[in-house]
């Protein structure tokens, strides 16, 4: 049996909310202050070798107790034990700087992400073939295209090898292909007898790369295998599953006139996507049991960003049944929402039903679905060639026009 | 083995760190710093690459900004105000306080503001924070070291020759960076929380400069202020540094003495407070 690697007990931490700290020396540490628990009385074992998963929704205190493990912050009780060196990767690219050169910014960002000069030399022509950047290395990377920068920052985290790492969920940007090429790179490093946390929205991800896994909402629910954990956690009703269906009608929600049977995600291919490319129409698929025959059903959803803003409203427009009573049987609605339109981070779905005269709301189930929106940042997205934040819930890609006129003086010379 | 005896072991093996709700102030880390000094190097190289990056001039504005300051120095104190220069050509004399001047002043510009820059690396990773100011501090020696060599051709200009109070030099450029790390701790601290800092700092560095012999020599001081004159370290600093190059007065033990102290305690109190402040950098920043 391996030695511990990890031991956390009791691990809490406090916040002060509401507003911004120390903004006039009178305001300091009284008053109005809020606190909050991000976490509370967090206690687990790790052992050496082990990849350890964690799950849970938006704002349960995952990342923050990923910074509690790698000193960046400290907690407020609990104490932590580690065993060996820590490498977090809690961002991708980290310290970049666009003046340096690619070849300049893999030394600094290794160093900051705590490699060692010789270990960066050595793995220095690996990093550069994994980013498929070579012919670049020594330009400057605000030269860069935004998703060689992205890659070329994703290398040199890929190739970090301290005893224990801790990584956020810095996976999911890139395109698809570099995704998978870093993931088969951590597969590699959980082989090699490090000992891994791994923070994660993607289910499948976490069913393949962690045996074992932390379901936490500021405390700690669980502790087990995987498959347990991912599936009490697509139950637990704070799912970000892509897919949820209620096979048994006694416990599926809805009214007298319609009853809600499943909601899926799908990608253009049809097959359930739990992440969607930005430049990708997505489908939101409802699928409903009308009980009661004779009524004009109305199919609706709210669909919210990470941030929690509302992002969109959408109602069933399909002429086929619009204004129309529907029989009894099974329904399946899509709305497709178009590609470069949404915003990029995780989208939460509330799928509602109502009907119309009179009007009474059948079901309406929120966050009952959630998929991710990634930017694989290649320059034909509403991103264009900025690579910095977005922060709006939608990110339509809009037809730009420019009218330019040629001045022979410049303006306002004329005039004195 | 046993569940309890695992415990056991990770409790009692040096390879485990341990860490809780508050560490020591007076753990200095020093272990963490030690291991850490590439990242030390790096960000002191980064710091060196990027502050001339798309400029014409380049390196050259290590030279032309004492240069351009002792120039102006030159005309209005040398020339129109005629300010004694203990009898050395007046633009050497501006010259060579500028130097040590400029090692101090811009450690700790960007000392103070080197946390508050950062932020994105304090929040992300961690590292031993002391590495930040340690770097800001570090990282103008490069430009002090272009404007010295160009010092020693100024000096070969009007035909001086270097003392050999030469071997002096390097403890007063110490004295110049540890006042400049003591100051950078307390104000890089304080910034993190209040961002006045940053814009204070111009003030009182311009302040600070004519609180020190650089335009002027310490001899115009009247003798009951010298007292109090000369807590400022970088009067010493200053004074020490033109003596150990052009000859001339030797700084006095009561000026050297009170100064030194005064940097220990700068310096002592300074770490304490950086350190208590750094445990909720990450949170506050």
């Amino acid at each position: 049996m391996s030695r511990l690697a990890i031991r956390v007990e009791g691990l809490s931490k406090r916040y002060r909310i509401g507003r911004f700290q120390g903004r006039t020396p009178s305001g300091c540490g009284q008053g109005d202050d809020r606190w909050i628990w991000a976490l509370r009385d967090i206690s687990f074992e790790v052992r050496e070798g082990e990849i350890l998963g964690i799950v849970g929704r938006n704002g349960a205190g995952k990342t923050t107790l990923l910074k509690i493990l790698s000193r960046i912050t400290r907690p407020t009780t609990g104490f932590v034990e580690l065993r060996g060196r820590v490498g977090s990767l809690l961002e991708v690219g980290t310290g970049f700087h666009p003046e340096l050169t690619g070849r300049e910014n893999i030394y600094m960002n290794g160093a900051i992400l705590g490699m060692r000069k010789s270990e960066i030399d050595r793995k220095f022509d690996e990093i550069v073939a994994f980013a498929e950047v070579e012919p670049f290395i020594d330009t400057p990377v605000k030269r860069y295209s935004s998703g060689m920068a992205v890659r070329l920052a994703f290398a040199v985290a890929a190739h970090l090898e301290p005893e224990i790492l801790l990584v956020d969920e810095v996976l999911a940007v890139g395109d698809a292909r570099f995704q998978k090429k870093c993931l088969n790179k951590m597969e590699d490093v959980g082989q090699h007898g490090r000992t891994v946390l791994f923070v994660s929205h993607n289910m499948p991800t976490i069913n393949r790369l962690c045996p074992r896994s932390l379901l936490i909402d500021g405390v700690l629910l669980m502790d087990g295998p995987s498959p347990e954990i991912v599936s009490a956690y697509l139950n637990s009703g704070q799912n970000t599953a892509a897919a949820r269906e209620w096979p048994d009608p006694a416990l599926a929600p809805g009214g007298q006139v319609a009853r809600l049977r499943a909601v899926r995600v799908r990608g253009r291919d049809g097959r359930i996507a739990d992440t969607v490319d930005i430049r990708e129409p997505v489908g939101l698929e409802m699928e409903f049991d009308v009980l009661k025959p004779g009524y004009v059903l109305l199919p609706h959803y709210h669909v919210f960003s990470e941030a929690g803003a509302l992002a969109f409203e959408a109602v069933d427009t399909d002429p086929a049944w619009r204004r129309r009573p529907r029989p009894v049987g099974r329904y399946r609605s899509t709305a497709w929402v178009p590609g470069n339109f949404m915003g990029e981070g995780m989208m939460y779905v509330e799928a509602a039903l109502i009907t119309l005269e009179p009007v009474i709301t059948q079901f309406w189930e929120r966050n009952v679905v959630a998929f991710q929106v990634l930017d694989p940042a290649e320059g034909d997205s509403a991103r264009g060639d900025w690579m910095g934040r977005m922060e709006a819930a939608v990110r339509p890609l809009l037809h730009w026009e420019t009218q330019f006129e040629p001045v022979a003086e410049p303006l306002g010379i004329r005039e004195g | 083995m046993k569940l309890a005896e695992i415990k056991q072991n990770i409790a009692s093996d040096p390879a485990v760190i341990r860490f809780g709700p508050s560490k020591s102030i007076f753990d200095l880390e020093l272990r963490d710093l030690w291991l850490q000094r590439e990242l030390l190097y790096f960000l002191i190289l980064r710091d060196i690459k990027i502050r001339y990056k798309q400029t014409l001039l380049g390196m050259g504005w290590a030279i032309l900004q004492p240069f351009l300051t002792m120039i102006i120095f030159t005309a209005i104190f040398g020339v129109f105000v005629k300010v004694p220069s203990n009898g050395q050509p007046y633009p050497i004399f501006a010259y060579s306080a500028l130097l040590p001047w400029n090692l101090f002043a811009q450690g700790v510009a960007r000392g103070a503001t080197g946390l508050v820059d950062n932020a994105q690396l304090i929040t992300k990773v961690f590292f031993p924070r002391l590495i930040l100011p340690l770097a800001a501090v570090i990282a103008p020696a490069v430009d002090f070291g272009i404007a010295f060599a160009f010092l020693l051709g100024m000096m070969a200009w009007y035909r001086l020759t270097p003392t050999i109070g030469l071997l002096w030099l390097p403890l007063f450029i110490g004295l110049a960076w540890l006042t400049a790390l003591a100051v950078s701790l307390w104000l890089a601290a304080i910034n993190v929380r209040y961002r006045d800092v940053r814009h204070a700092i111009p003030f009182l560095l311009q302040a600070w400069m004519y609180a020190s012999p650089v335009a002027y020599p310490l001899s115009i001081v009247p003798e009951r202020w010298q007292g109090l004159y000369g807590l400022n370290p970088m009067v010493t600093v200053i004074e020490g540094f033109r003596w150990a190059l052009l000859g001339g007065p030797a700084p006095s033990p009561s000026l050297v003495i009170p100064a030194l102290v005064l940097v220990v305690v700068l310096l002592g109190t300074g770490l304490l407070f950086f350190k208590r402040m750094e445990q909720t950098f990450a949170d506050v920043i």
